[in-house]
Protein backbone atom coordinates (compact mmCIF):
# COMPACT_ATOMS: atom_id res chain seq x y z
CA UNK A 1 0.00 0.00 0.00
CA UNK A 2 2.76 2.43 0.98
CA UNK A 3 4.65 1.47 -2.11
CA UNK A 4 1.51 2.06 -4.13
CA UNK A 5 1.28 5.58 -2.68
CA UNK A 6 4.95 6.51 -3.02
CA UNK A 7 5.70 4.91 -6.35
CA UNK A 8 4.43 7.71 -8.62
CA UNK A 9 6.53 10.30 -6.83
CA UNK A 10 9.87 8.59 -7.24
CA UNK A 11 9.89 10.25 -10.65
CA UNK A 12 11.12 13.84 -10.67
CA UNK A 13 8.53 15.13 -13.12
CA UNK A 14 5.83 13.61 -10.92
CA UNK A 15 7.25 15.42 -7.88
CA UNK A 16 7.05 18.71 -9.77
CA UNK A 17 3.55 17.83 -10.93
CA UNK A 18 2.53 17.19 -7.33
CA UNK A 19 3.99 20.49 -6.13
CA UNK A 20 2.35 22.45 -8.95
CA UNK A 21 -1.01 20.74 -8.41
CA UNK A 22 -0.95 21.42 -4.67
CA UNK A 23 -0.14 25.10 -5.23
CA UNK A 24 -2.93 25.46 -7.79
CA UNK A 25 -5.39 23.53 -5.64
CA UNK A 26 -4.80 25.83 -2.68
CA UNK A 27 -4.64 29.20 -4.49
CA UNK A 28 -7.66 28.54 -6.71
CA UNK A 29 -9.77 27.35 -3.80
CA UNK A 30 -8.92 30.25 -1.47
CA UNK A 31 -9.52 32.93 -4.09
CA UNK A 32 -12.48 30.88 -5.31
CA UNK A 33 -14.30 31.63 -2.04
CA UNK A 34 -14.63 35.26 -3.14
CA UNK A 35 -15.51 34.16 -6.67
CA UNK A 36 -18.37 32.04 -5.32
CA UNK A 37 -19.62 34.61 -2.80
CA UNK A 38 -19.47 37.51 -5.26
CA UNK A 39 -20.99 35.46 -8.11
CA UNK A 40 -17.95 35.99 -10.34
CA UNK A 41 -17.76 32.43 -11.72
CA UNK A 42 -18.55 33.45 -15.28
CA UNK A 43 -15.97 36.22 -15.06
CA UNK A 44 -13.31 33.76 -13.88
CA UNK A 45 -14.08 31.39 -16.74
CA UNK A 46 -13.96 34.24 -19.25
CA UNK A 47 -10.67 35.48 -17.89
CA UNK A 48 -9.22 32.00 -18.21
CA UNK A 49 -10.13 31.73 -21.89
CA UNK A 50 -9.05 35.27 -22.54
CA UNK A 51 -5.39 34.51 -21.75
CA UNK A 52 -5.22 32.24 -24.79
CA UNK A 53 -4.05 34.89 -27.29
CA UNK A 54 -1.30 35.93 -24.88
CA UNK A 55 -0.15 32.34 -24.60
CA UNK A 56 -0.24 31.97 -28.38
CA UNK A 57 1.75 35.12 -29.04
CA UNK A 58 4.39 34.15 -26.47
CA UNK A 59 4.54 30.69 -28.03
CA UNK A 60 4.97 32.07 -31.55
CA UNK A 61 7.63 34.52 -30.41
CA UNK A 62 9.37 31.81 -28.42
CA UNK A 63 8.92 33.84 -25.23
CA UNK A 64 7.92 32.45 -21.83
CA UNK A 65 4.35 31.20 -22.09
CA UNK A 66 3.45 32.06 -18.49
CA UNK A 67 4.70 35.61 -18.98
CA UNK A 68 2.57 35.94 -22.13
CA UNK A 69 -0.47 34.64 -20.27
CA UNK A 70 0.17 37.06 -17.41
CA UNK A 71 0.27 40.09 -19.71
CA UNK A 72 -2.89 38.97 -21.57
CA UNK A 73 -4.77 38.29 -18.32
CA UNK A 74 -3.92 41.70 -16.88
CA UNK A 75 -4.95 43.44 -20.11
CA UNK A 76 -8.27 41.57 -20.16
CA UNK A 77 -8.88 42.20 -16.44
CA UNK A 78 -8.40 45.92 -17.04
CA UNK A 79 -10.66 45.71 -20.11
CA UNK A 80 -13.49 44.02 -18.22
CA UNK A 81 -13.13 46.49 -15.35
CA UNK A 82 -13.45 49.35 -17.83
CA UNK A 83 -16.39 47.74 -19.68
CA UNK A 84 -18.40 47.14 -16.52
CA UNK A 85 -17.89 50.69 -15.29
CA UNK A 86 -19.16 52.28 -18.47
CA UNK A 87 -22.34 50.21 -18.48
CA UNK A 88 -23.07 50.58 -22.23
CA UNK A 89 -23.95 46.87 -22.32
CA UNK A 90 -24.64 44.59 -19.36
CA UNK A 91 -21.53 43.15 -17.78
CA UNK A 92 -22.18 39.49 -18.61
CA UNK A 93 -22.78 40.46 -22.24
CA UNK A 94 -19.47 42.34 -22.34
CA UNK A 95 -17.72 39.37 -20.77
CA UNK A 96 -19.34 36.95 -23.22
CA UNK A 97 -18.21 38.98 -26.22
CA UNK A 98 -14.69 39.53 -24.94
CA UNK A 99 -14.20 35.93 -23.92
CA UNK A 100 -15.34 34.34 -27.17
CA UNK A 101 -13.33 36.84 -29.20
CA UNK A 102 -10.16 36.20 -27.19
CA UNK A 103 -10.62 32.44 -27.49
CA UNK A 104 -11.08 32.72 -31.25
CA UNK A 105 -8.05 34.97 -31.59
CA UNK A 106 -5.99 32.48 -29.58
CA UNK A 107 -7.11 29.57 -31.76
CA UNK A 108 -6.37 31.55 -34.95
CA UNK A 109 -2.86 32.32 -33.75
CA UNK A 110 -2.13 28.79 -32.60
CA UNK A 111 -3.53 27.24 -35.79
CA UNK A 112 -0.70 28.89 -37.74
CA UNK A 113 1.62 26.36 -36.11
CA UNK A 114 2.00 22.82 -37.45
CA UNK A 115 1.74 21.00 -34.10
CA UNK A 116 -1.51 22.85 -33.54
CA UNK A 117 -3.64 20.07 -32.04
CA UNK A 118 -1.20 18.96 -29.31
CA UNK A 119 -0.29 22.51 -28.33
CA UNK A 120 -3.89 23.59 -28.09
CA UNK A 121 -4.78 20.56 -26.00
CA UNK A 122 -2.00 21.35 -23.54
CA UNK A 123 -3.11 24.95 -23.19
CA UNK A 124 -6.80 24.10 -22.92
CA UNK A 125 -6.51 21.19 -20.54
CA UNK A 126 -3.10 21.56 -18.95
CA UNK A 127 0.02 19.45 -19.05
CA UNK A 128 1.01 19.08 -15.46
CA UNK A 129 3.56 16.36 -16.22
CA UNK A 130 5.52 18.85 -18.31
CA UNK A 131 6.11 21.42 -15.54
CA UNK A 132 9.74 22.55 -15.65
CA UNK A 133 11.68 23.66 -12.53
CA UNK A 134 11.52 27.26 -13.82
CA UNK A 135 7.73 27.05 -14.27
CA UNK A 136 7.43 25.71 -10.75
CA UNK A 137 9.34 28.67 -9.31
CA UNK A 138 7.19 31.18 -11.21
CA UNK A 139 4.01 29.35 -10.17
CA UNK A 140 5.13 29.35 -6.54
CA UNK A 141 6.03 33.04 -6.55
CA UNK A 142 2.71 34.07 -8.11
CA UNK A 143 0.83 31.87 -5.66
CA UNK A 144 2.59 33.42 -2.67
CA UNK A 145 1.77 36.88 -4.05
CA UNK A 146 -1.93 36.05 -4.46
CA UNK A 147 -2.28 34.44 -1.04
CA UNK A 148 -0.38 37.25 0.71
CA UNK A 149 -2.63 39.87 -0.92
CA UNK A 150 -5.75 38.01 0.20
CA UNK A 151 -4.39 37.74 3.74
CA UNK A 152 -3.44 41.42 3.92
CA UNK A 153 -6.72 42.64 2.42
CA UNK A 154 -8.92 40.00 4.10
CA UNK A 155 -10.89 42.57 6.10
CA UNK A 156 -11.43 44.86 3.12
CA UNK A 157 -12.36 42.03 0.72
CA UNK A 158 -14.81 40.61 3.26
CA UNK A 159 -16.46 44.01 3.72
CA UNK A 160 -16.61 44.83 0.00
CA UNK A 161 -18.05 41.38 -0.79
CA UNK A 162 -20.68 41.35 1.96
CA UNK A 163 -21.70 45.00 1.95
CA UNK A 164 -20.31 47.24 -0.82
CA UNK A 165 -22.49 50.10 0.42
CA UNK A 166 -20.86 50.12 3.86
CA UNK A 167 -17.45 49.71 2.24
CA UNK A 168 -18.18 52.82 0.24
CA UNK A 169 -19.42 54.89 3.18
CA UNK A 170 -16.34 53.88 5.19
CA UNK A 171 -14.08 55.08 2.36
CA UNK A 172 -12.98 51.56 1.42
CA UNK A 173 -13.21 52.04 -2.38
CA UNK A 174 -15.18 48.89 -3.38
CA UNK A 175 -14.50 49.52 -7.08
CA UNK A 176 -10.76 49.52 -6.40
CA UNK A 177 -11.12 46.25 -4.45
CA UNK A 178 -13.07 44.79 -7.35
CA UNK A 179 -10.18 45.61 -9.63
CA UNK A 180 -7.77 44.00 -7.16
CA UNK A 181 -9.99 40.89 -7.31
CA UNK A 182 -9.79 40.89 -11.12
CA UNK A 183 -6.00 41.09 -11.02
CA UNK A 184 -5.82 38.28 -8.45
CA UNK A 185 -8.12 36.21 -10.68
CA UNK A 186 -5.87 36.87 -13.66
CA UNK A 187 -2.77 35.81 -11.72
CA UNK A 188 -4.52 32.68 -10.47
CA UNK A 189 -5.57 31.73 -13.99
CA UNK A 190 -1.95 31.99 -15.08
CA UNK A 191 -0.81 29.92 -12.10
CA UNK A 192 -3.33 27.21 -13.10
CA UNK A 193 -2.50 27.21 -16.79
CA UNK A 194 -0.15 24.24 -16.72
CA UNK A 195 -2.01 22.03 -14.28
CA UNK A 196 -5.67 22.22 -15.31
CA UNK A 197 -5.50 24.49 -18.36
CA UNK A 198 -7.76 27.39 -19.33
CA UNK A 199 -10.70 25.09 -19.99
CA UNK A 200 -10.89 23.72 -16.48
CA UNK A 201 -9.54 26.47 -14.23
CA UNK A 202 -13.07 27.79 -13.61
CA UNK A 203 -13.91 24.44 -12.02
CA UNK A 204 -10.96 24.73 -9.63
CA UNK A 205 -12.02 28.27 -8.75
CA UNK A 206 -15.62 27.37 -8.06
CA UNK A 207 -15.99 23.71 -7.06
CA UNK A 208 -13.83 23.41 -3.88
CA UNK A 209 -15.07 26.82 -2.67
CA UNK A 210 -18.69 25.83 -3.26
CA UNK A 211 -18.11 22.56 -1.40
CA UNK A 212 -16.61 24.46 1.54
CA UNK A 213 -19.54 26.91 1.44
CA UNK A 214 -21.94 24.03 2.04
CA UNK A 215 -19.93 22.81 5.02
CA UNK A 216 -19.02 26.02 6.89
CA UNK A 217 -20.71 29.15 8.18
CA UNK A 218 -17.85 31.65 8.33
CA UNK A 219 -15.59 33.03 5.59
CA UNK A 220 -12.29 32.26 7.33
CA UNK A 221 -13.23 28.61 7.89
CA UNK A 222 -14.71 28.39 4.41
CA UNK A 223 -11.35 29.48 2.96
CA UNK A 224 -9.36 27.06 5.11
CA UNK A 225 -11.62 24.12 4.23
CA UNK A 226 -11.65 25.07 0.53
CA UNK A 227 -7.83 25.01 0.54
CA UNK A 228 -7.84 21.52 2.07
CA UNK A 229 -10.44 20.26 -0.43
CA UNK A 230 -8.53 21.81 -3.33
CA UNK A 231 -5.23 20.28 -2.23
CA UNK A 232 -6.80 16.87 -1.57
CA UNK A 233 -8.52 16.89 -4.98
CA UNK A 234 -5.21 17.73 -6.66
CA UNK A 235 -3.34 14.85 -5.01
CA UNK A 236 -6.17 12.35 -5.51
CA UNK A 237 -6.57 13.45 -9.12
CA UNK A 238 -2.87 12.90 -9.77
CA UNK A 239 -3.03 9.33 -8.41
CA UNK A 240 -6.10 8.63 -10.54
CA UNK A 241 -4.29 10.06 -13.53
CA UNK A 242 -1.16 7.97 -12.86
CA UNK A 243 -2.81 4.61 -12.26
CA UNK A 244 -5.67 4.86 -14.76
CA UNK A 245 -3.52 6.66 -17.30
CA UNK A 246 -6.01 9.49 -17.89
CA UNK A 247 -5.55 13.26 -18.32
CA UNK A 248 -4.43 14.71 -14.99
CA UNK A 249 -6.21 18.11 -15.08
CA UNK A 250 -9.53 16.48 -15.84
CA UNK A 251 -8.97 13.86 -13.13
CA UNK A 252 -8.33 16.63 -10.55
CA UNK A 253 -11.49 18.49 -11.57
CA UNK A 254 -13.62 15.33 -11.45
CA UNK A 255 -12.29 14.50 -7.97
CA UNK A 256 -13.27 17.98 -6.77
CA UNK A 257 -16.68 17.54 -8.39
CA UNK A 258 -17.18 14.23 -6.58
CA UNK A 259 -16.40 15.96 -3.26
CA UNK A 260 -18.94 18.65 -4.11
CA UNK A 261 -21.64 16.09 -4.90
CA UNK A 262 -21.08 14.35 -1.56
CA UNK A 263 -21.37 17.68 0.28
CA UNK A 264 -24.38 18.70 -1.78
CA UNK A 265 -26.23 15.58 -0.68
CA UNK A 266 -24.92 15.06 2.85
CA UNK A 267 -23.76 18.45 4.21
CA UNK A 268 -25.23 19.16 7.65
CA UNK A 269 -27.67 22.06 7.47
CA UNK A 270 -27.38 22.91 3.77
CA UNK A 271 -27.26 19.49 2.11
CA UNK A 272 -30.23 17.88 0.39
CA UNK A 273 -30.71 15.28 3.14
CA UNK A 274 -30.55 17.83 5.96
CA UNK A 275 -33.01 20.15 4.23
CA UNK A 276 -35.42 17.27 3.60
CA UNK A 277 -35.21 16.30 7.26
CA UNK A 278 -35.83 19.91 8.32
CA UNK A 279 -38.87 20.08 6.05
CA UNK A 280 -40.22 16.84 7.47
CA UNK A 281 -39.75 18.17 11.00
CA UNK A 282 -41.54 21.38 10.06
CA UNK A 283 -44.43 19.53 8.42
CA UNK B 1 -27.60 76.54 10.58
CA UNK B 2 -28.46 77.35 14.17
CA UNK B 3 -26.18 76.17 16.97
CA UNK B 4 -28.70 73.53 18.10
CA UNK B 5 -28.81 71.81 14.75
CA UNK B 6 -26.93 68.60 14.18
CA UNK B 7 -27.61 68.22 10.50
CA UNK B 8 -28.73 70.76 7.97
CA UNK B 9 -29.63 70.42 4.32
CA UNK B 10 -29.72 73.44 2.11
CA UNK B 11 -31.30 73.28 -1.30
CA UNK B 12 -30.17 69.66 -1.71
CA UNK B 13 -30.82 68.37 -5.24
CA UNK B 14 -29.94 64.80 -6.22
CA UNK B 15 -30.32 63.00 -9.53
CA UNK B 16 -30.73 59.23 -9.68
CA UNK B 17 -30.46 57.39 -13.00
CA UNK B 18 -30.62 60.63 -14.94
CA UNK B 19 -33.81 61.89 -13.30
CA UNK B 20 -34.10 64.42 -10.50
CA UNK B 21 -35.11 62.36 -7.47
CA UNK B 22 -34.82 65.08 -4.87
CA UNK B 23 -35.42 68.71 -5.69
CA UNK B 24 -34.15 71.54 -3.50
CA UNK B 25 -34.71 69.99 -0.09
CA UNK B 26 -33.98 72.36 2.78
CA UNK B 27 -34.36 71.16 6.35
CA UNK B 28 -32.49 71.21 9.65
CA UNK B 29 -32.51 68.44 12.25
CA UNK B 30 -31.84 69.43 15.87
CA UNK B 31 -29.14 67.66 17.84
CA UNK B 32 -30.56 64.41 19.22
CA UNK B 33 -33.73 64.81 17.20
CA UNK B 34 -35.62 61.87 15.69
CA UNK B 35 -37.23 62.38 12.31
CA UNK B 36 -39.52 60.04 10.38
CA UNK B 37 -39.16 60.46 6.62
CA UNK B 38 -42.42 59.49 4.91
CA UNK B 39 -43.79 59.62 1.39
CA UNK B 40 -45.05 57.36 -1.42
CA UNK B 41 -42.86 54.82 -3.24
CA UNK B 42 -40.24 56.57 -5.31
CA UNK B 43 -40.56 59.77 -3.25
CA UNK B 44 -36.79 59.90 -2.79
CA UNK B 45 -36.50 58.59 0.78
CA UNK B 46 -33.67 56.17 -0.01
CA UNK B 47 -32.12 58.72 -2.36
CA UNK B 48 -31.98 61.21 0.50
CA UNK B 49 -30.16 58.68 2.70
CA UNK B 50 -27.74 57.72 -0.04
CA UNK B 51 -26.92 61.38 -0.58
CA UNK B 52 -26.38 61.87 3.16
CA UNK B 53 -23.77 59.08 3.31
CA UNK B 54 -22.11 60.20 0.09
CA UNK B 55 -23.25 57.31 -2.11
CA UNK B 56 -24.92 59.72 -4.54
CA UNK B 57 -23.37 63.06 -5.49
CA UNK B 58 -25.29 66.29 -4.95
CA UNK B 59 -26.27 68.09 -8.13
CA UNK B 60 -26.80 71.27 -6.14
CA UNK B 61 -27.01 72.48 -2.56
CA UNK B 62 -25.06 71.35 0.45
CA UNK B 63 -25.23 69.17 3.53
CA UNK B 64 -23.71 70.35 6.79
CA UNK B 65 -22.99 68.37 9.85
CA UNK B 66 -22.14 69.79 13.21
CA UNK B 67 -20.34 67.53 15.60
CA UNK B 68 -20.80 68.38 19.18
CA UNK B 69 -18.30 65.89 20.50
CA UNK B 70 -14.71 67.04 20.61
CA UNK B 71 -12.49 65.85 17.81
CA UNK B 72 -13.46 65.28 14.23
CA UNK B 73 -14.56 62.05 12.68
CA UNK B 74 -14.15 60.70 9.21
CA UNK B 75 -17.59 59.11 9.08
CA UNK B 76 -20.07 60.44 11.65
CA UNK B 77 -23.15 59.15 9.78
CA UNK B 78 -24.08 55.46 10.03
CA UNK B 79 -26.54 53.95 7.56
CA UNK B 80 -28.63 50.83 8.16
CA UNK B 81 -29.76 49.51 4.76
CA UNK B 82 -33.10 47.87 3.95
CA UNK B 83 -33.07 44.19 4.82
CA UNK B 84 -33.62 43.19 1.19
CA UNK B 85 -30.32 44.80 0.22
CA UNK B 86 -28.25 42.39 2.30
CA UNK B 87 -27.09 38.93 1.20
CA UNK B 88 -28.17 36.84 4.20
CA UNK B 89 -26.62 33.63 2.83
CA UNK B 90 -23.11 35.12 3.14
CA UNK B 91 -20.98 33.12 5.61
CA UNK B 92 -20.45 35.69 8.38
CA UNK B 93 -21.26 35.53 12.06
CA UNK B 94 -23.13 38.16 14.03
CA UNK B 95 -19.95 39.49 15.62
CA UNK B 96 -18.19 39.56 12.21
CA UNK B 97 -20.93 41.86 10.93
CA UNK B 98 -20.81 44.17 13.94
CA UNK B 99 -17.01 44.31 13.74
CA UNK B 100 -17.39 45.73 10.21
CA UNK B 101 -18.65 48.89 11.89
CA UNK B 102 -15.13 49.32 13.30
CA UNK B 103 -13.38 48.98 9.94
CA UNK B 104 -13.71 52.72 9.24
CA UNK B 105 -11.59 53.49 12.31
CA UNK B 106 -9.16 50.66 11.74
CA UNK B 107 -7.64 51.74 8.47
CA UNK B 108 -6.34 49.52 5.68
CA UNK B 109 -4.37 46.41 6.65
CA UNK B 110 -5.02 46.85 10.40
CA UNK B 111 -6.44 44.03 12.51
CA UNK B 112 -9.14 44.66 15.13
CA UNK B 113 -7.73 45.24 18.63
CA UNK B 114 -9.04 44.23 22.04
CA UNK B 115 -10.77 47.62 22.42
CA UNK B 116 -12.67 47.02 19.16
CA UNK B 117 -13.76 43.56 20.29
CA UNK B 118 -14.95 45.01 23.59
CA UNK B 119 -16.98 47.70 21.84
CA UNK B 120 -18.53 45.09 19.53
CA UNK B 121 -19.52 43.01 22.56
CA UNK B 122 -21.00 46.11 24.22
CA UNK B 123 -23.03 47.01 21.12
CA UNK B 124 -24.40 43.46 20.88
CA UNK B 125 -25.19 43.52 24.56
CA UNK B 126 -27.02 46.83 24.28
CA UNK B 127 -29.31 45.36 21.61
CA UNK B 128 -29.83 42.11 23.48
CA UNK B 129 -27.94 40.07 20.88
CA UNK B 130 -24.92 39.04 22.99
CA UNK B 131 -26.00 35.38 23.03
CA UNK B 132 -25.98 35.30 19.23
CA UNK B 133 -22.42 36.60 18.72
CA UNK B 134 -21.09 33.39 17.16
CA UNK B 135 -24.17 32.55 15.10
CA UNK B 136 -24.32 32.93 11.30
CA UNK B 137 -26.48 35.94 10.34
CA UNK B 138 -28.56 33.76 8.04
CA UNK B 139 -29.95 31.85 11.04
CA UNK B 140 -31.58 34.89 12.62
CA UNK B 141 -35.16 36.16 12.37
CA UNK B 142 -35.91 39.42 10.58
CA UNK B 143 -36.07 41.42 13.80
CA UNK B 144 -32.81 39.93 15.05
CA UNK B 145 -31.05 40.64 11.75
CA UNK B 146 -32.16 44.22 12.03
CA UNK B 147 -30.77 44.51 15.55
CA UNK B 148 -27.44 43.12 14.34
CA UNK B 149 -27.25 45.84 11.70
CA UNK B 150 -28.23 48.42 14.28
CA UNK B 151 -25.45 47.13 16.54
CA UNK B 152 -23.06 47.48 13.62
CA UNK B 153 -24.19 51.07 13.09
CA UNK B 154 -23.64 51.80 16.81
CA UNK B 155 -20.15 50.27 16.56
CA UNK B 156 -19.37 53.06 14.10
CA UNK B 157 -19.98 55.46 17.05
CA UNK B 158 -22.06 57.73 14.83
CA UNK B 159 -23.58 61.10 15.60
CA UNK B 160 -26.30 60.57 13.05
CA UNK B 161 -28.04 57.27 12.38
CA UNK B 162 -30.04 56.60 9.20
CA UNK B 163 -32.51 53.68 9.21
CA UNK B 164 -33.98 52.72 5.82
CA UNK B 165 -37.47 51.18 6.18
CA UNK B 166 -36.71 49.44 9.50
CA UNK B 167 -40.38 48.67 10.21
CA UNK B 168 -41.14 46.79 7.01
CA UNK B 169 -41.07 43.02 7.16
CA UNK B 170 -40.76 42.74 10.94
CA UNK B 171 -43.48 41.69 13.38
CA UNK B 172 -45.12 43.91 15.99
CA UNK B 173 -42.83 42.71 18.79
CA UNK B 174 -39.71 43.51 16.78
CA UNK B 175 -41.14 46.89 15.89
CA UNK B 176 -41.79 47.77 19.54
CA UNK B 177 -38.29 46.56 20.46
CA UNK B 178 -36.87 48.86 17.80
CA UNK B 179 -38.88 51.82 19.07
CA UNK B 180 -37.52 51.12 22.58
CA UNK B 181 -33.99 51.17 21.20
CA UNK B 182 -34.69 54.49 19.46
CA UNK B 183 -35.87 55.87 22.79
CA UNK B 184 -32.55 54.88 24.38
CA UNK B 185 -30.63 56.46 21.50
CA UNK B 186 -32.53 59.67 22.09
CA UNK B 187 -31.23 59.76 25.65
CA UNK B 188 -27.71 59.27 24.35
CA UNK B 189 -28.11 62.27 22.07
CA UNK B 190 -27.83 60.39 18.78
CA UNK B 191 -29.71 62.06 15.95
CA UNK B 192 -31.87 59.56 14.05
CA UNK B 193 -33.56 59.67 10.64
CA UNK B 194 -35.97 56.84 9.86
CA UNK B 195 -37.62 56.31 6.48
CA UNK B 196 -40.92 54.45 6.67
CA UNK B 197 -44.18 53.58 4.96
CA UNK B 198 -45.81 53.32 8.35
CA UNK B 199 -47.61 56.65 8.68
CA UNK B 200 -49.25 55.65 11.94
CA UNK B 201 -45.95 54.99 13.68
CA UNK B 202 -44.53 58.16 12.18
CA UNK B 203 -47.36 60.27 13.54
CA UNK B 204 -47.56 58.66 16.97
CA UNK B 205 -43.95 57.90 17.84
CA UNK B 206 -41.84 60.62 16.25
CA UNK B 207 -41.48 64.22 17.28
CA UNK B 208 -40.66 65.36 13.77
CA UNK B 209 -41.91 64.15 10.39
CA UNK B 210 -40.66 65.06 6.93
CA UNK B 211 -43.16 64.43 4.14
CA UNK B 212 -41.38 63.86 0.87
CA UNK B 213 -42.37 63.39 -2.74
CA UNK B 214 -39.51 64.44 -4.94
CA UNK B 215 -39.41 67.63 -2.90
CA UNK B 216 -40.01 68.37 0.76
CA UNK B 217 -43.76 68.92 1.08
CA UNK B 218 -43.90 69.50 4.82
CA UNK B 219 -41.57 69.22 7.79
CA UNK B 220 -42.37 69.64 11.47
CA UNK B 221 -44.29 68.03 14.34
CA UNK B 222 -46.79 65.36 13.13
CA UNK B 223 -49.99 67.42 13.60
CA UNK B 224 -48.59 70.16 11.37
CA UNK B 225 -47.41 67.73 8.71
CA UNK B 226 -50.33 65.31 8.53
CA UNK B 227 -52.92 67.71 7.22
CA UNK B 228 -55.36 66.76 4.48
CA UNK B 229 -53.74 69.28 2.19
CA UNK B 230 -50.18 67.96 2.63
CA UNK B 231 -51.22 64.33 2.35
CA UNK B 232 -53.22 65.10 -0.76
CA UNK B 233 -50.17 66.76 -2.31
CA UNK B 234 -47.87 63.87 -1.45
CA UNK B 235 -50.07 60.90 -2.24
CA UNK B 236 -52.44 62.43 -4.84
CA UNK B 237 -55.52 60.36 -5.58
CA UNK B 238 -54.32 57.50 -3.43
CA UNK B 239 -55.26 59.24 -0.19
CA UNK B 240 -58.80 58.84 1.01
CA UNK B 241 -60.37 60.73 3.90
CA UNK B 242 -63.11 59.11 5.96
CA UNK B 243 -64.50 60.81 9.04
CA UNK B 244 -61.26 61.96 10.59
CA UNK B 245 -59.39 58.93 9.28
CA UNK B 246 -57.01 58.80 6.41
CA UNK B 247 -56.49 55.77 4.22
CA UNK B 248 -53.74 55.52 1.66
CA UNK B 249 -53.70 52.91 -1.06
CA UNK B 250 -50.04 52.24 -1.77
CA UNK B 251 -50.76 50.43 -4.98
CA UNK B 252 -50.52 52.34 -8.19
CA UNK B 253 -48.08 54.94 -6.96
CA UNK B 254 -45.09 55.75 -9.03
CA UNK B 255 -43.04 52.65 -9.47
CA UNK B 256 -45.67 50.14 -10.52
CA UNK B 257 -45.32 51.41 -14.08
CA UNK B 258 -41.58 50.81 -13.80
CA UNK B 259 -42.20 47.13 -13.22
CA UNK B 260 -41.78 46.96 -9.47
CA UNK B 261 -44.84 45.34 -8.07
CA UNK B 262 -46.48 46.92 -5.11
CA UNK B 263 -45.90 45.07 -1.84
CA UNK B 264 -49.31 43.59 -1.06
CA UNK B 265 -51.99 46.18 -1.43
CA UNK B 266 -50.58 47.51 1.79
CA UNK B 267 -52.65 50.17 3.40
CA UNK B 268 -51.21 52.74 5.69
CA UNK B 269 -53.58 54.29 8.13
CA UNK B 270 -52.78 57.45 10.01
CA UNK B 271 -54.61 60.10 11.96
CA UNK B 272 -55.58 62.97 9.73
Amino acid sequence: MIHWLTEPFTLQFMQRALAASLIVGVVCSVLGCFVVLRAMAFLGDALAHAVLPGVAIAYLLGANILAGALVAALVVAAGIGLFSRRGAVKEDTAIGILFAAALALGVVLISTVRSYATDLTHILFGNVLGVSPGDLWLTGALAVGVLATILLLYKELLLASFDPVLAHTLGRRPELLRFVMLVLLALTVVVSLQTVGVGLVAAMLVTPAATAYLLTRRLSSMMALAAVIGAASSVTGLYVSYYLNVASGAAVVLTATAAFLVAFVAAPGRGVLARRAAMRRAA
Amino acid sequence: MSTDDCLSLENVTVAYRGRTALDAVTMAVPHGGQVAIVGPNGAGKSTLFKALVGLLPLRAGRIELRDRAPGTQAQPIAYVPQREEVDWTFPVTVSDVVMMGRYGRLGWLRRPRAADRELVADCLDELGMADFAGRPVGDLSGGQQQRVFLARALAQEPHVLLLDEPFSGVDVGAKEALLDILERLRRRGITVLVSTHDLQTASQRFELVALLNGRLIAYGPPPEVFTAEHIGTAFGGHALFLEGMMVIDECGTGEVAGGQHCRDHERDVGDA
